[in-house]
């Protein structure tokens, strides 16, 4: 019996092993691996030897490339644009999902399901035909909607190099709004129905219910989507790129990331978009695991 | 607050949703003209079928292409990431082995590192491998999935009773055994919402097709329309080509999406309560 028992427990453990081995391989290889060699990469720079005879070399520069990233205007100006873009989009997006949520929590709220499903759509178009079709809605002569603003005496220019960082908001809000209104929602549904009762019978009123009460129950929610928000913030790409062939005041490098496009595919610098990759996972994993600490030491206090 | 000023709101945050999606539809009918000028969400003349023949025609027929190669690169790759995550996940639930949750902690990790961030340094890897421009440079890295194996450990608590799996050792099954035939049918629910997400997300993916990827037959529907975008600043009969052949680009997931509703809503809410 006791042989036995000792005989599965090495059998489940080599299940495990047997179960976890296609995950880990692709993992290995498909991040982990391309991670250590960009690391690499990104300590050598290409020279061209000579007069230009016999090609390019590949020297090393240690952390050279890093600080020519870094001292690059251009690549610090992207992590600006990014940051001023969380600080205009996060708070809309996730204001308006929280709102929504909380409107289609209310006991006035009617077609649940017609509502949930009709703000979720936008989700579901990719994210490149999202853009498209807001560039055209934001092209003079393509757009109703310049039409409809002109025919009440508005002229909003989307495609100006002031409103640029708004008409990119404006995407991805709308692409994003429905997905996080439907998790805050379903959070919202999960609070017992005796608090919200309870906090009635002491005479609160809905939006006071709503702000005292449902508000902090949904907090790790709310934390969890502000985390992916700003991961996904950072590596912002289709929609700056898809407006820039629209609009030259969204340059090639807006983003870091498209830094790091651009710096391997118009410089075929690999070595300056090697350090500009991998700059930006690091910052990206060291905020996201500052946010995560930050909001699980609030919950256990 | 009234009933009036609540459902009033949802309907106006209703109309910024859909009305996008209504010019799409409504544009799709358009021949050039109508395109341009006229009134943009009033119907015009009915282009649709030629609009559709326009897409058919062009360059052989090649947005067909585009259309099997997302199908494969989403479909079979989401069907694969999915059993791959599925297989994690109950591993990290239902086993106990040394070092499990720092292992666990090296998947979170993949779900906090952007994948963009990481689709430079692949090419740059694929690049070294001969990878390039190849099938496999996109289809290999959309399989995984760090997200789907922390959602399937998740849906392998909820729905595998510890007890089901003992009395199915008690009764001689191995290990492989018991998954097939006992957890694997149980986790079911939970496989098809981790392949729903992962369906969309490579379906919707851009970036690592369009670093990896010069030939265009290789293209997924969304490279392909974005090629075809930037031809219509010279050219603008593109631009029927591009709204037509986004319009069906996009059905079937708004098609996925209706009919699969209760899988996509328990997936957001396992996401996110835990």
């Amino acid at each position: 019996m006791n042989t036995s028992l000792r005989a599965g427990r090495r059998r489940r453990k080599t299940t495990a092993a047997l179960f976890l081995t296609p995950f880990y391989v692709l993992f290995i290889a498909t991040m982990i691996v391309p991670i250590g060699y960009a690391i690499w990469l990104s300590l050598f720079t290409e020279k061209t030897s000579g007069l230009g005879f016999g090609g390019t070399r590949r020297v090393f520069t240690g952390l050279g490339n890093y600080a020519d990233a870094l001292g690059d205007d251009k690549f610090r100006d992207g992590f600006i644009a990014i940051g001023l873009y969380c600080l205009l989009y996060i708070p809309i997006m996730v204001g308006a999902a929280l709102v929504l949520a909380l409107l289609l929590d209310s006991a006035l709220a009617r077609a649940r399901r017609f509502f949930q499903l009709a703000l979720f759509l936008p989700h579901a178009v990719p994210g490149i035909i999202a853009a498209l079709i807001w560039v055209y809605l934001y092209t003079p002569g393509l757009s109703p909607i310049i039409d409809l603003l002109e025919s009440g005496g508005l002229h909003w220019d989307f495609l100006a190099s002031d409103t640029a960082l708004f008409s990119i908001v404006n995407i991805a809000t709308w692409e994003w709004i429905g997905y996080n209104m439907i998790i805050f929602y379903a959070a919202l549904q999960a609070i017992p129905r005796e608090v919200v009762e309870a906090a009635t019978v002491d005479g609160a009123g809905p939006v006071r219910i709503a702000v005292s009460v449902k508000i902090p129950m949904i907090r790790a929610a709310v934390a969890m989507t502000m985390l992916f928000t700003i991961i996904g913030s950072l590596q912002l790409f289709t929609e700056p790129s898809i407006l820039s062939d629209a609009n030259p005041a969204v340059g090639s490098s807006w983003t870091p990331n498209m830094y790091a496009y651009s710096a391997a595919f118009r410089a075929n610098d690999f070595g300056l978009a090697a350090a500009a990759s991998v700059l930006l996972a690091v910052f990206a994993a060291a905020l996201s695991f500052g946010v995560t600490r930050l909001s699980s030491g609030r919950r256990t206090a | 607050m009234s009933k009036m000023a609540v459902n009033g709101a949802l309907v106006l945050a209703t109309l910024y949703m859909l009305l996008p999606l209504a010019w799409l539809l409504i544009a799709a009918t358009k021949d050039m003209g109508g395109l341009f000028g006229g009134d943009g969400f009033a119907f015009d003349g009915f282009h649709f079928t030629e609009n559709v023949k326009a897409v058919n025609n062009e360059s052989d027929g090649i947005y067909w292409r585009w259309y099997l190669n997302s199908l494969l690169y989403a479909g079979v790759g989401a069907a694969l990431g999915s059993f791959v995550s599925v297989l994690a996940g109950y591993a990290f639930d239902k086993f106990d082995f040394p070092g499990k949750e720092k292992l666990f902690g090296g998947v979170l990790l993949g779900v906090l590192v952007p994948t963009t961030a990481v689709a430079l340094p692949l090419y740059l890897l694929a690049s070294k491998v001969g990878l390039v421009n190849t099938f496999w440079a996109v289809f290999i890295p959309v399989i995984v999935n760090p997200f789907g194996v922390y959602l399937a450990r998740v849906f392998s608590a909820g729905y595998i009773p510890g007890e089901v799996l003992e009395a199915a050792r008690m009764d001689g099954a191995g290990e492989i055994r018991t998954f097939r035939s006992v957890a694997l049918p149980m986790m079911m629910p939970g496989f098809v919402t981790i392949f729903l997400f992962q369906f969309t997300a490579i379906w919707n993916n851009f970036f690592l097709p369009l670093v990896m990827l010069s030939d265009q037959k290789l293209y997924p529907v969304s490279l392909g329309l974005y090629s075809w975008n930037t031809n219509a600043h010279a050219s603008p009969e593109f631009y029927p080509l591009v709204i037509t052949g986004s319009l069906m680009a996009v059905v079937p997931l708004v098609v996925a999406f209706v009919s699969l509703q209760r899988h996509w809503r328990s997936g957001l809410s396992a996401g996110s309560v835990k």
